[in-house]
């Protein structure tokens, strides 16, 4: 392994621009007479628009443009869209209601677009927008997940009973009978709490168009700014991709959130050419709050049926998943095919069956945040495993281990071939790292002190590398999930990698670099990643659900191939042999039993010079590309441990330690990866002690801000023991399993099992705020009191 | 409008500005010094941190009026020309950082830090004291090691292999 090839924490190219304040924001642009956007938000969660009066608005210092719903559909723009089709049980598509980037008619959460004011200044738009008469006949408002269907009110008249769809998965009459046939059935109801998924840029846009040449710009904050173009020029309508560029340049943080295609930079590209200047927009963070898609929401009945020996037979599951009011992007993939594929969990489960009734609620939509349904799934699987140990009596690290799926490939009955893992040696190495034959002790030291101290397991699974084109195809993806890579090799030999995966966080500069350093021979200082931009890179699908590691590097592994076959084609000319005796190893193209070479860089000079062959039997240049879509999703799988301490007086819940161990497959850069477990266990734990997005009865967003939506802090959280175990992943060349979602799926079982554990009772949900926790423990030191 | 002078990274800058103009808006927008950031508008997050008269302030609730005649750092400040100042260098040795919108915050509140608290400061110190700054991606780990090493760097130490104690006031 070299300093800076594949396996060395090697430290990120990236780093300098962001450590020295040079980062480059959408926030950061500023085109030439840029005006600035606000858009007035709807104050009801639920309320026909009777009339809009822009007149004295219109009229106010620095005003441009005031648009509603009206104009957009006059210019023909259409509305926001879900690529996803899910059908119903019976077969019929799911029913989805319009979603206008700016409301028409009705609005149907608090926050909803009513209309945008573009001024001069920010301050100019925002004092502009607070003249707007907007006359609201209000209408009651659904809120509760649980309440939804058959309420009263109706979120859209294509839904009549707010159902978006009844969806299930999995064999329905063999769980009945191994229900029947089981010596002992476990019960569970639980809340999945909704979560905002705050990174800490908010959500901006710039709209610029060029009229001569008719070309419109958007710098966004995306995860996927090709995703964005093609739904933009495709489905809204604002120009063909030829006339549209999308570029995400640096962001911060996305966590899902900015996957999806949003009304502000759908009305700021739009209103650019309206009022003929460039338009801005950032979010606030409140706006944030209000108009981000949220994550998680689900309520959930679910039982697990084992026979006398322990041995799992068979799982069913009955989700309500709350949507919000109107379908976002991806929100229809995630309670579905993100989720219930997932619910085999480690085990080997002969049985399984998951009925999903989605919802509309008069709330901000709910799309993909870190994990997407796979969080969900986990916390239902281990909640069940862990509660099922509890009730027969078995420690739960061996109750797992009993139930480990130990020979691969393995087929789910819910959809997944798991191609290879090792659960067992996850769990081995995780038990060590905690040092689990010490936890009677160190409870007993904590009941000394008045503490209650808990153990909690989590094993988890995910499936990532999303995915086979065919696969998500079959069902009801709009789009392929391959990706695309080009390398361009210039004449000195430095190169140049255009991928369709966006950074936003993750590190892909330093990663991918390392990747064709360690390939190509060449120092990594001379490779340059270059993403994020519609006109740079022809296409891509973007960075989520784990991806990029697993399916944008396999595409850059592809060309890179293609590189070194055109070189040897190069190399043979020049070095005079036969191509197929030209070798490449270690930077050098060589002829087989000779001391004939030629390094990489004057291979890519002689190919852009061109004098030693002639163009018919060989085209100059140096610069391949590849589309590389995945045979699988990758089975990242491993287990965390999490032992806290509980002050009954108080409440507060500390996490003592923390061990990670996972199986990622092939790592390219540990230093990163690691880091990636960290953040993925802190958003985890924010779910499981911290975080919940509350509306109260009226639909009102009572957590919409920092000061009343509780972010972990670095004082919430403790070290983290990571570790990792390997097994390659079989259906890419790299081996790659992927890192970016484990932690926030893997923590918050492993969080409530410990406080459960604790407590002595299951009687908590999340988040296990003080409060909750100190109401939890009164039965707990009353129950030891008696004892 | 309202005139105000400041000294911002050592240089003397005067404008004349709309009076509910904030710190922040006024460095970004009119200094167009876009390292510091707005996260959260009200406190909380810490993205927007710079030294103020040589102490960390909240430049999103800050009004740009208010601090007439003093003297501000930014991180674009930070560095002594094209020599990084030991708490930048700490954050990527110990890659303390991901997106990097939250950085610029994190390493001027971690040289407050040291300013404040000397430059032995063990896991515990950093994070109580790191309770205004919020970080959603690195879950902290990392920037707990990167500012001790940091601090010890200040000092004049090594950054490499520096561990934080843990606990070790306790």
């Amino acid at each position: 392994m070299s300093a800076t090839g594949i396996g060395a924490a090697v430290r990120r190219k990236e780093d300098h621009r962001f450590i020295t304040g040079q980062g480059r924001y959408t926030d950061d642009v500023n085109r030439p007479g840029q005006a600035h956007a606000y858009f007035l938000r709807s104050p009801h969660a639920h309320a026909k628009i009777k009339s809009i009066d822009t007149k004295a608005a219109a009229g106010m210092p620095g005003v441009l443009g005031i648009f509603t719903g009206d104009d957009l559909a006059t210019d023909k723009i259409g509305g926001l869209i879900c690529g996803w089709m899910i059908h119903n049980k019976d077969g019929s598509p799911m029913r989805a209601g319009p979603h206008p980037a700016l409301a028409q008619g009705k609005v149907r959460y608090v926050g909803d677009h009513v209309a945008v004011v573009v001024a001069e200044t920010l301050a100019q738009a925002r004092d502009a927008a607070e003249a707007i008469a907007v006359d609201y006949q209000e209408l009651p408002a659904v809120v509760d997940t649980a309440k939804a269907i058959g309420a009263k009110t109706v979120v859209h008249d294509e839904a009549p009973d707010n159902s978006v769809f009844n969806w299930h998965l999995g064999d329905k009459d063999a769980t009945e009978n191994a229900f029947k046939a089981a010596k002992h059935v476990t019960k569970i109801d639980l809340v999945n709490n909704r979560l905002v998924p705050n990174a800490m840029e908010p959500r901006a846009a710039v709209g610029d168009y060029d009229a001569g040449d008719g070309i419109f710009t958007l710098y966004t904050t995306s995860q996927n700014p090709h995703v964005a173009r093609l739904v933009l020029s495709a489905f809204i309508g604002i120009a063909p991709e030829n006339k549209l560029r999308v570029i995400a340049p640096d962001v911060g943080g996305g966590f899902g959130s900015k996957i999806f295609i949003y009304a502000e930079e759908t009305v700021c590209v739009w209103a650019a050419k309206k009022v003929g200047r460039p338009v801005k927009w950032t979010a606030d963070r409140t706006e944030a709050f209000l108009s981000d898609a949220h994550g998680r929401d689900h309520v959930t009945h679910a039982e697990l049926a084992t026979d006398a020996e322990g041995k799992i037979l068979a799982m069913r599951v009955k989700t309500t998943a709350n949507l919000g009011a109107y379908l976002s992007t991806f929100s229809s993939s995630v309670p579905t095919y993100l989720y219930a594929p997932l619910l085999s969990g480690q085990y080997d489960i002969p049985a399984i069956y998951c009925e999903v009734d989605a919802v509309y609620t008069n709330t901000a939509p709910v799309d993909a945040y870190r994990g997407a349904g796979r969080p969900e799934a986990t916390f239902v699987v281990e909640r069940l495993v862990e509660i099922t140990a509890r009730q027969l009596g078995k420690d739960p690290a061996k109750f797992r281990m009993q139930n480990y799926i130990k020979k691969f490939p393995h087929q789910t009955p819910v959809i997944m071939m798991y191609d290879a893992g090792n659960y067992g040696a996850s769990m081995k190495k995780a038990l060590e790292i905690i040092d689990y034959k010490g936890i009677g002790k160190r409870k007993r030291d904590s009941a000394r002190a008045g503490k209650l101290r808990g153990i909690g397991f989590s094993s988890y699974i995910e499936a990532c590398g999303i995915a086979p084109s065919a696969a998500v195809g079959s069902l009801g993806a709009g789009v392929g999930l391959w990706e695309s890579a080009e390398v361009r090799v210039n004449p000195v030999g430095t190169v140049e990698v255009l991928t369709g995966s966006h950074s936003h966080g993750q590190g892909h500069e330093t990663t991918f670099a390392q990747l064709v350093s360690d390939r190509l021979g060449i120092p990594i200082d001379n490779v340059s990643i270059i993403h994020g931009d519609t006109d740079k890179v022809q296409m891509g699908m973007g960075t989520y659900g784990s991806r990029s590691g697993a399916v944008g590097m396999s595409a850059i592994f592809k060309a890179i191939d293609k590189v070194i076959a055109k070189g040897k084609k190069v190399a043979a000319h020049v070095l005079e042999a036969d191509e197929a005796d030209i070798d490449f190893a270690d930077g050098h193209f060589s002829v087989k039993g000779t001391d004939r070479k030629l390094d990489f860089g004057s291979c890519a000079l002689q190919a852009y010079v061109a004098h030693k062959f002639n163009g018919q039997e060989l085209e100059p240049g140096l610069k391949e590309g590849a589309f590389y879509d995945p045979t699988n999703f990758t089975f990242p799988a491993g287990v965390h441990i999490c032992e806290v301490e509980i002050d009954p007086e108080t409440g507060v819940t500390r996490i003592e330690r923390w061990a990670a161990v996972d199986d990622f497959g092939n790592v390219i850069n540990p230093m990163i990866v690691e880091g990636q477990v960290h953040g993925g266990i802190a958003q985890g734990v924010g779910q499981a002690l911290l975080e919940g997005a509350r509306y109260n009865a009226d639909g009102q967003l009572v957590t919409a801000s920092f000061m009343d939506y509780t972010m972990p802090r670095a004082d919430d959280l403790p070290s983290f023991d990571v570790g990792m175990t390997v097994t390659p992943c079989p259906s890419n060349p790299l081996g790659i399993k992927g890192c970016g979602e484990a932690g926030a799926i893997a923590s918050p079982p492993a969080v409530i099992n410990a406080i459960t554990d604790a407590l002595g009772h299951e009687d908590i949900a999340m988040p296990a705020t003080p409060q909750a926790v100190w109401r939890a423990a009164q039965k707990s030191v009353n129950r030891m009191a008696a004892e | 409008m309202a005139t105000v002078s400041l000294t911002v990274n050592g240089k003397a800058v005067t404008a004349n500005i709309d009076p509910r103009t904030l710190l922040v808006q006024f460095l970004r927008e009119n200094l167009r010094l876009t390292g510091t950031h707005v996260g959260c508008d009200t406190s909380q997050c810490g993205a927007c941190l710079v030294h103020l008269d040589g102490k960390a302030v909240k430049s999103c609730t800050t009004l740009a009026v208010s601090v007439d005649g003093a003297s501000v750092t930014t991180i674009e400040g930070l560095a002594s020309g094209d020599t990084l100042h030991p708490m930048q260098e700490a954050f990527r040795e110990h890659h303390g950082l991901q997106c990097g919108f939250c950085t610029p915050g994190m390493i001027m509140s971690a040289v407050d830090m040291v300013n404040r608290r000397g430059h032995e400061l063990d896991e515990k110190t950093i994070r109580e004291d790191l309770d205004g700054n919020i970080c959603r991606c690195t879950g902290y780990h990392n920037i707990v090691k990167a500012i001790a090493a940091g601090a010890q760097a200040m000092a004049g130490g090594s950054l490499k292999d520096r561990e934080p104690p843990r606990h070790a006031a306790e």
